[in-house]
Formats: C-alpha cells, structure tokens, sequence
C-alpha cells in the first residue's frame, strides 16, 4: 500500500529582499494512512514551512510532496484551495474561528466552499460537533465558549469534510493543562477510531507523547525519525 | 447557487456588525442618488411645463410684428408706428399657398369697468380666425362673427381671469361692460390656458372685433393699422417657405428697396418655445451630471471602507482560504458587501429624493416629474458605482496570501 504522504528532496527557499533564507534543506519522509505524528523542533527549524508545505498552503522550492499520489507544485492558486477543502482538516494554536458566528456556522464553512447544499451542510456540521461532544452548544458563538469548546469547533470544522490527513500547528498551546489532556485524548479516540492520519508540531514532551512517531526538526533538516 | 445565498448573508451579517459604519457609508450614496432623482425631477417638470405650454400655444403659428425686429413682441409694443394694414393681411391669406389662416391683430391695455369692480387689462381686437390659430376655445358663450367684424358690433368676450375680476361666480354673459367707457356685451367666456413660456397670465384678457376695436379703442391714433398679423401655416414642413413668401409679399407692398431693412419682423413662435424646451432639456442634464459627481463620490467612501474592512479582517480571509475558498469565493463576498452598501443606500436615496422634491415642489411651487425609468437608471447607476469601487478591495482580499494573512494580528 503505498504511503499517504511521500515527501523526497523537499527543498524551501524564502527571498527576503536580498536575503536567502533556507528553510527546508532537503527533507525526505514518509507517512503512512492512520499514523499520529508529532513534529518537534526549535523555533526556526523549519518546522512550521514544512506543516504549509503539507497543507499545500505553500509549494516547495525543489523536491517533492505528494499527498494521496497528488502533487501540488504545478497546480494554481484555486486548485490548491480545492484540495486544502477536500484533503486538509488545519487546527490552529488560536483557535482561528470567525467571531460573531455560531459554532455550527463555524463547522460548515470547508462545506459552503465545497458547494455543499444548505440542510446537508447543517447534517454533516451536526455530525461533526457531536463528534467532538459540543451538540448541544452548536448556537454559541466563539465569545461564549471556553478555549477548549472553541479548540473543539475548531476540530470539527477540520473534520467536517472527512479530509485523510488533520494537521495541527501547536492545538494546545493556548490551553490549560487539563484542557490540553481532554484535546489530546479527543485526537486519539479520533485517530483510533476513524484512522485519520494526524501530524501535529507541539513543543511540549508530554503532548507530543501522545503520538507514535516524533520527528525533531534541526536546521532545516530531520534530526530524528522515531 | 448555494454560495451565492451563502455569500449574501455572510455579507449582510459583516454589515451589520459594524451597523456605524456601514450607515455612515451608504450616506454618500443616499444623497448621491437623492440627488440625481431630484435633479432629474425638476428638470423633467420644466420640460414638460415648456410642451404642455407650446402644445397650448396652437400649432404652426407665425407672426408678423410692426417695427424692426428689437421692437413690439406679443405685447403692444407701445412707441412704435405700425406698419401693417388689415389689406396686407388679407394679401397674406390670398397669395401666400402655405397658409391656412391669417389674423390681423391690435391690442392695447385699457380700464374695463363693471358696476363698482374694475381691471386694467389687454385688449385685444382680431377676427374670429384668431381663435382658431391660437386654438382658444369657449368655456360659455359664443364667438364673434365676421358679421360683428363687418358691422364694428361692440360685443366682447373676456379671459377667464377678467371674468373672474368683474364678476366673481356670477355668469357674465348679456352683461355690459364699459371699456375706455365705451358699453361692450359680453357674449362669452375663454376657457383657460394658464401661464404662457414667459411667465405671463394668458387669461387676463378681451377679445373684441377688428374693427369695434379700432373705431372705439385704438384706433384713432393709426387708423387701419394694424400691429401684429398672426399667421397659422398648413404644416410644420413649409413652415420655412411661408416665412420667406410673407417677408417677400410684404416688402413688395411696402416698397421696401433691396438693401433697405424690413419695417416689420417675422417670429417662428414654435421656434422660440422650442428653443426654450431645448435650453430646459441641456440644463436639466447638466443638473444630472452634477448630481451623479456626488455619487461617485459617494463611491469613492464605499472604496475606503472596503480597504479598511479588508485590511482588519486580514486574518479571517486568511481562514477561509485555508478551508478551501477559492479567489472568486473571496471576491464575490466583498463585492457583495459593496453592492449591498450602494443598492440599500441606493433605495434609499430614491426614497429620499422623490420625498425631498416633493416638499421642495410644494415651497416653490416648481413642477416636478418622476418616471420610471429614471428612477431604474439611478438605482442602476448606484449599483454599478457599488461594483466598480467595490472591486479593488475585493481584488486585494482575494489576492491575499493565506499563510501571512494568518499570522497577522
């Protein structure tokens, strides 16, 4: 069975005016269907380019990535929005809902984007707020839930879709301890139990100990695979 | 279809939360398209005032004025020696082809008196066909004759502003009237014509015979002179040839030498009212245009707003590109925030522009017009000027980079 995710030679290059910054200095990994990953590294390490580079919300200067056998160096602007619906599920560190809406509202926006029709939208965005156990707060707004409910929208939004793959850039880093336990064992139950493939960047020992394989990023390259 | 409803509410539910700024915005337009719909109002108002007053006026009329053409005019140009004759009239209608009837007019004011009521008006003393040409019909009573005018009967028929005057509701028909203290009968009333293209009350006038006219009157002074001949020509086509015929007849009659100037001016009174309607019709597009200068600035306020609602929800497009919008995605929903902004204010102003003329008509007394259609093209121009300087704050969202939009504070 080939791999979910095949990244060989992955190369990024940022021009700051005049500098050239080497984020990525050739990376190669694989990841495979059902996989909890976490990415570890200083600040700087490439860690963060690496994660757009897997949300195809940037392309690699040289090498390659292919998720699900597709390539997204070549593809333009629109078609990568497109696959960001339909393959990608993001969890921020800050939450990133939109204010002034309702959490179901919240959940449905990949839908409306992915021309879901209305009652179907309102359907799957249900489905997905009980998924993480907010059914019954699917009318409040962000400013009227805690930040683990809202880190919890957040989740169902990015698995409204059903994408294959959920990438999660520090979700608890704006979290209490507690909290941060109860989103943790929400990814686990999630990856046990539908086998959605997570990568997750966490710079907490204890967080990133709930994933099965922990890659540390150095420099631009992969220190360790493990 | 679903992103379009979709779209519309996210866009109404963005206006609304800052209800402020979205109002403030759609001010500009508001009094831009109150503006141009009462701009176009008034101008609408004058334009038909000017026909219905032409249409009033009976068609195809020329007159021939005693005196050069600085003098003299539809009043009695007082000091000026008149130089037409009740023959050349009579020459007019005979040799000229392209008339249809022919008129010859005196005219002077004068004191008419009835009982202890008294008013200073014109006089006028013509032939039955004058009436005919100026298309003035009776509201009582009957016209004068020819026979009247053979026999200088001293019959009379007053404007309805005259009647009015003398005899408030009473019905003045077989009354007698002294006129320069001379008794006429009245034997009929004019329906009403109103105010002419020059302000004056058309109704506040007597109509007698030529030649009562002359012999009582006015007469005395140039006795078968006639001031004005007032000509009604076949159709609008040969309109220009009676002109020149007449102006040839009557230098002929006149023995006016070439190079000698005319002792008498022809008026195309068509001519003149169109004129009129033509001034009225450039002055009411001008008012347009102007009007439509504070549309587009209201425009340019829709622009800024957009920029800076932009710019602050910087990271919440960052998000939706994450999820999946596309740029056309993006691009539609501000654009439809624009649109929004200039039909509301668009509607609006349409409100407040036919309320605000209608009371303005009602101070000044101007006439107003609204049509349909104008009022479809200002919504119309409020809604592409909402397109148009919606789209570069739209563009600018669409465009943004997702990765920097989220970082952004």
């Amino acid at each position: 069975m080939e791999p979910l995710i095949q990244i060989r030679d992955l190369v990024k290059i940022y021009h700051l005016g005049e500098v050239e910054v080497e984020a990525l200095r050739g990376i190669s990994v694989s990841i495979e269907r059902g996989e909890f990953v976490a990415i570890m590294g200083a600040s700087g390490s490439g860690k963060s380019t690496f994660m757009n580079i897997l949300g195809f919300l940037d392309s690699p200067t040289r090498g390659q990535y292919l998720l699900e056998g597709i390539e997204g160096k070549h593809l333009t602007r629109d078609e990568l929005a497109e696959i960001r619906n339909q393959k990608i599920g993001f969890v921020f560190q800050g939450f990133n809902l939109l204010s002034r809406t309702s959490a179901l509202e919240n959940v449905q926006l990949p839908l409306i984007y992915g021309q879901i029709p209305s009652k179907r939208r309102k359907e799957m965005a249900q489905q997905a707020l009980s998924a993480v156990g907010l059914e019954g707060r699917s009318h409040h707004h962000p400013s009227q839930l805690s930040g683990g409910e809202q880190q919890r929208v957040a989740i169902a939004r990015a698995l409204v879709n059903r994408p294959p793959i959920l990438l999660a850039d520090e979700p608890t880093g704006n979290l209490d301890s507690k909290t941060s336990g109860e989103i943790m064992a929400i990814f686990q139950h999630l990856n046990d139990e539908t086998g959605i493939t997570i990568v997750m960047i966490t710079h907490e020992q204890d967080i990133a100990a709930y994933g099965r394989r922990k890659i540390l990023f150095k420099d631009g390259r992969v220190a360790s695979d493990s | 279809m679903t992103t379009l409803f979709a779209s519309l509410r996210i866009a109404l539910r963005a206006l609304m939360v800052n209800k402020m700024r979205s109002s403030l915005t759609m001010l500009g337009i508001i009094i831009g398209v109150g503006a141009v719909i009462a701009m176009i109002a008034v101008g609408s108002g004058a334009k038909k005032r000017i026909a219905d007053q032409i249409a009033s006026m009976g068609a195809n009329i020329l007159i021939v004025v005693s005196g050069s053409s600085t003098s003299g005019g539809l009043r009695h140009g007082a000091g000026t020696v008149p130089t037409l004759t009740v023959d050349d009239a009579k020459a007019i209608g005979t040799e000229v082809p392209g008339v249809r009837l022919v008129a010859p007019n005196i005219s002077g004011i004068a004191q008419v008196v009835y009982g202890n009521q008294n008013w200073s008006t014109v006089i006028y003393g013509t032939t039955p066909d004058f009436l005919e040409i100026r298309e003035w019909t009776l509201m009582s009573g009957r016209s004068f004759t020819q026979q009247d005018v053979d026999g200088a009967i001293k019959v009379c028929l007053l404007g309805k502003t005259v009647a009015e005057n003398l005899f408030g509701g009473m019905d003045p028909i077989g009354q007698v009237v002294r006129i320069k203290k001379v008794p006429f009968t009245v034997i009929g009333v004019l329906a009403p014509k109103g105010q002419s293209t020059w302000g004056q009350d058309q109704d506040d006038i007597i109509f007698a015979p030529l030649t009562t006219a002359q012999k009582r009157l006015f007469g005395m002074q140039f006795p078968g002179m006639v001031r004005v001949i007032t000509i009604q020509a076949r159709e609008p086509e040969v309109m220009k040839t009676v002109e020149e015929q007449i102006i040839e007849l009557l230098r002929q009659r006149h023995r006016i030498q070439s190079g000698q100037e005319n002792d008498f001016s022809v008026r195309n009174l068509t001519e003149i009212a169109s004129s009129a309607e033509e001034s009225a019709r450039v002055m009411s597009l001008l008012l347009g245009a102007i009007a439509s200068i504070s549309l587009i600035v209201g425009g340019i306020g829709i622009m800024n707003i957009m920029l800076v609602s932009v710019t602050e929800r910087t990271r919440e497009i960052g998000i939706r590109i994450a999820v999946g919008a596309k740029s056309k995605d993006i691009l539609l929903q501000f654009l439809i925030e624009s649109l929004v902004l200039s039909l509301v204010g668009g509607t609006l102003g349409i409100g407040i522009g036919i309320g605000g003329t209608l009371i303005l008509s009602s101070f000044t007394q101007w006439p107003v017009l609204f049509s349909a259609q104008a009022i479809l093209l200002a919504f119309l121009f409020a809604g592409s000027v909402g397109v148009f300087f919606g789209f570069y704050p739209a563009r600018k969202a669409s465009l943004l980079n997702p990765i920097e939009a989220l970082r952004y504070e």
